[in-house]
């Protein structure tokens, strides 16, 4: 077991060095640090001093991976990549254009994005389990038909359909709610809602579906067939014996979830004003800010593995065989 | 790109100048690769076996119609030209600056009939007042259209008359062309099993046969029929409305359809070549090559896609902007910028078909004939290439038909979010992104999501039924996503 675990935490320090160096390459070698400063001192006929000057104040101005000049195994630490990555491991992801910490941001803008997330990620897992469970019962009947047919419709909507007429009917025609924007936890709620209820909508297809296919599966096998001799209810073999061999593929999808709400995050968080790190990237973007970028990539994939590892560990929880591996 | 078609020996120039853009060439290559393709199927018992399958089921089929018409005007739209300049007296002609595809010819009607602003679908007058002198006196009227309801004499009257009678007479032209299509396909079915045109019709009416034919015959006369009252009303109206600055909503749309077809398809086909590639050796070869692979691609998967794609965007839109002499025309660089688009997305989701191939090669590893093959001491290269290869073709079909429908919603979200194509490409993200806008007036601007929804979901809906029908008939355990 904690072999296994010691493994799992090993390959994914591995995985996260490898992120740093794709990124760090996509970043600085298609356009090198000159274009950036041209790009932010505006104009191309920018004098070489003042290039020079902002490189040196954003500590771009040594040579990207090998550097000749210095001594000893300087040759490899006295450059921007180390430096760089160095940096991001102690969390110091530099400045944004206006000169506020990146770190100090993302601290502030995490809250508003987890209140988000964790209702959508727990409201969609749980509803497509009963929704999938409840088909189950009707399995095979014109109500199960119906109700794959309403999921593939679910998956074929554009989620941008579900924002832009959820935020017509429900805050404009029957203002019931804010169109958009954020306040802080006492009259949170009211801000969430629709962003909620329109991603659980938009998620329910595919993991309702993916769901029913796991149970189905699972609903053919011997001892479902032995627990039915015994004379158990539908309901009881559903419940005790289907949805807990079931868990395994459902942790799978359910840990791929997360980050996939991350990035969902981006959009809705654009749509509904909510200040959270999707509307950091995205302004990141608009002002051509290379650092901020960098760091909400790096940000992400830390999630995206940190999840895999909690995934892993939840396998090892959830069946005894992964453990004995 | 090819130059002008010259015609030698006469001084008279072609009347237009042949243009192929990268997506073009990207658009041809799949059709010819697609033909190749279904040849060697046809040829293939076991895989044909297989693939008739898929076509089994009745909404796969009736699904799979519906996205061949949608390929058909995405084809269409990519034959670029640049048409001829009337030349003036004494001077040589020139070519239009635009260029022009073969669905902006058959759209000229469309495509020329520009209004000045909004107009509702259907309507003869404009949507909002705009001033007027009437006797010397300044008024706010709704304006009669440039291009709409021209041809009616008193429209407060004639409008609903005329509206009903083209619809009729679309309707009818439109089944006539289906009846056409079902007499044709009859006298075949006659001419082949060799029996009477009244035998065969009853069998198509029952729905007998292996074939959902009956299905495919009934969507294909819907499709006939909608299309035919369309057309009709196209003639005198904008049926869909116009938009902001009074671009026909119906031309707009047909125009996001090869945006959202090209990025469906050839994301998954730019990166095909190395997800095969690694698929094949990490799954043959195993060992450290497979270590290495599986690493690689775990941390390209480790990185959540749109920041990928939103930091790839950035990178490359500053890049653009640094090297502005390598784009010389707007048209090329909104070209290029599709075109990394569909790289970038792909190369975000070629490790599913990396994962995909190289479980298919550590089955077939064991098969007899790759051990036949080593036992004789072919070439390990060969054995790649030669027995391994064109037996995980499959799945490269396969995975481009599941990614198709993610990837036509991810352009949408992308060009709403600014990262998808360029804001000035016709696409349904961009429609969608004014049609926000729109909304939130007074009153709503409503028939610019209406257009987007009805298409983007016909296409989405039959392309996500199309691989259900697939991924079943191929081992649907396999394919699981």
């Amino acid at each position: 077991m904690i072999n296994y675990l010691i493994r799992r935490v090993i390959y994914s320090v591995l995985v996260l060095a490898g992120i740093n160096l794709v990124t760090f390459f996509l970043f600085f070698s298609v356009n090198t640090p000159d274009d950036m400063a041209r790009l932010q001192l505006g104009g191309k006929r920018v004098a070489a001093e003042a290039i020079q000057r902002w490189k040196a104040e954003h500590g771009y101005d040594k040579p990207l991976y090998f550097n000749p000049q210095a001594e000893g195994v300087g040759k490899l630490t006295n450059t921007v990549f180390v430096e760089n990555s160095v940096g991001i491991l102690r969390l110091d992801f530099g400045k944004t254009v206006e000169g506020r910490d990146i770190a100090w941001e993302l601290g502030q803008r995490v809250g508003p994005t987890l209140a988000m997330a964790t209702p959508v990620f727990i409201v969609t897992v749980g509803l497509s389990i009963v929704f999938a469970l409840g088909l189950m019962l009707f399995r095979y009947s014109y109500l199960d038909t119906l109700g794959v047919v309403v999921l593939v419709v679910l998956m074929s909507i554009s989620s941008l359909f579900f924002i832009i007429t959820g935020q017509f009917v429900f805050g404009r025609l029957m203002a019931v709610m804010p169109l958009s924007g954020f306040s802080p936890p006492p009259g949170m709620f009211k801000f969430l809602v629709l962003p909620v209820v329109v991603y659980v909508l938009s998620q329910l297809g595919p993991d309702t579906r993916l769901y029913r296919t796991i149970f189905l599966e699972e609903l053919g096998k011997d001892y479902v067939r032995t627990a039915r001799a015994k004379g158990l209810s539908e309901i009881a073999i559903l419940l005790r014996h289907v949805l807990r061999n079931s868990w395994i593929p459902i942790i799978t999808s359910a840990g791929l979830l997360l980050p996939v709400l991350l990035v969902g995050a981006i959009v809705l968080e654009s749509f509904f004003g909510i200040p959270g790190l999707g509307s950091f990237t995205i302004d990141g973007i608009n002002n051509q800010d290379f650092s901020v970028v960098r760091a909400m990539v790096f940000f992400g994939s830390f999630v995206y593995v940190l999840t895999y590892l909690l995934t892993d560990f939840a396998y090892a929880w959830a069946d005894p065989r992964v453990r004995l591996q | 790109m090819p130059g002008p078609i010259r015609a030698s020996g006469c001084n008279k120039a072609p009347p237009v100048k042949i243009v192929t853009l990268w997506t073009d060439w990207v658009v041809f290559f799949v059709l010819a690769a697609l033909c190749t393709y279904i040849w060697r199927v046809a040829r293939t018992p076991h895989l044909a076996v297989t693939w008739r399958k898929a076509f089994l089921s009745a909404p796969g089929s009736a699904a799979a119609t519906v996205l061949a018409m949608f390929v058909a005007i995405g084809v269409i739209d990519s034959l670029h030209y640049r048409p001829l300049l009337e030349a003036a007296p004494g001077k040589e002609a020139v070519y239009a600056p635009e260029t022009l595809s073969l669905l902006d010819h058959l759209l000229a009607a469309q495509r020329e009939g520009k209004e000045r602003s909004y107009s509702a679908p259907l309507a003869y007058v404009a949507f909002e007042k705009e001033a007027v002198i009437v006797n010397g006196e300044p008024r706010r009227e709704y304006q009669r259209l440039a291009h709409a309801g021209n041809h009616l004499q008193v429209p407060e009257q004639d409008w609903a008359g005329d509206i009903s009678r083209r619809c009729l007479v679309g309707a009818v032209l439109g089944l006539l062309l289906a009846a056409l299509v079902v007499a044709a396909y009859l006298l075949l079915v006659s001419r082949r099993q060799q029996i009477e045109l009244g035998l065969a019709w009853q069998r198509l009416r029952r729905g007998e046969g292996r074939y959902p034919v009956r299905t495919v015959l009934a969507t294909v006369a819907v499709l006939c029929l909608l299309w035919g009252v369309v057309a009709q009303l196209a003639g005198g109206y904008h049926v869909f409305g116009t938009d902001r600055v009074g671009n026909d909503l119906l031309y707009v749309v047909l125009k996001s359809l090869r945006t959202a077809l090209v990025i469906g398809t050839m994301s998954t086909l730019v990166t095909m070549p190395i997800a095969v590639g690694l698929g094949i050796m990490a799954g043959y070869l195993r060992g450290w090559v497979d270590e290495v692979i599986q690493y690689l691609y775990t941390v390209i998967n480790s990185i959540p896609y749109v920041l990928l794609i939103a930091a790839t965007v950035l990178i490359l839109m500053v890049f653009i902007e640094n090297n502005g002499d390598l784009f010389p025309t707007s048209a090329q660089r909104t070209d290029a910028r599709l075109f990394f688009l569909c790289v970038i997305l792909g190369m975000t989701s070629w490790t599913d078909l990396c994962r995909l191939i190289r479980g298919e090669v550590i089955k077939l590893r064991e098969a007899e004939y790759i051990q036949a093959a080593q036992a004789f001491g072919v070439s390990t290269w060969r054995i790649l290439s030669v027995h391994l290869l064109p037996n995980v073709m499959h799945l490269i079909l396969i995975s481009l038909v599941i990614n198709f429908s993610g990837l036509v919603l991810a352009e949408a979200v992308l060009s709403y979010v600014g990262i998808g194509v360029d804001p000035s490409m016709q696409s349904f993200g961009t429609l969608i992104n004014t049609a926000r806008l729109e909304l939130s007036r007074e009153p709503a601007v409503w028939w610019t999501l209406a257009t987007a929804f009805v298409f983007m979901f016909s296409l989405v809906l039959s392309a996500n039924l199309f691989s259900d029908a697939i991924r079943d008939a191929f081992d649907p355990r396999a394919i699981h996503k």
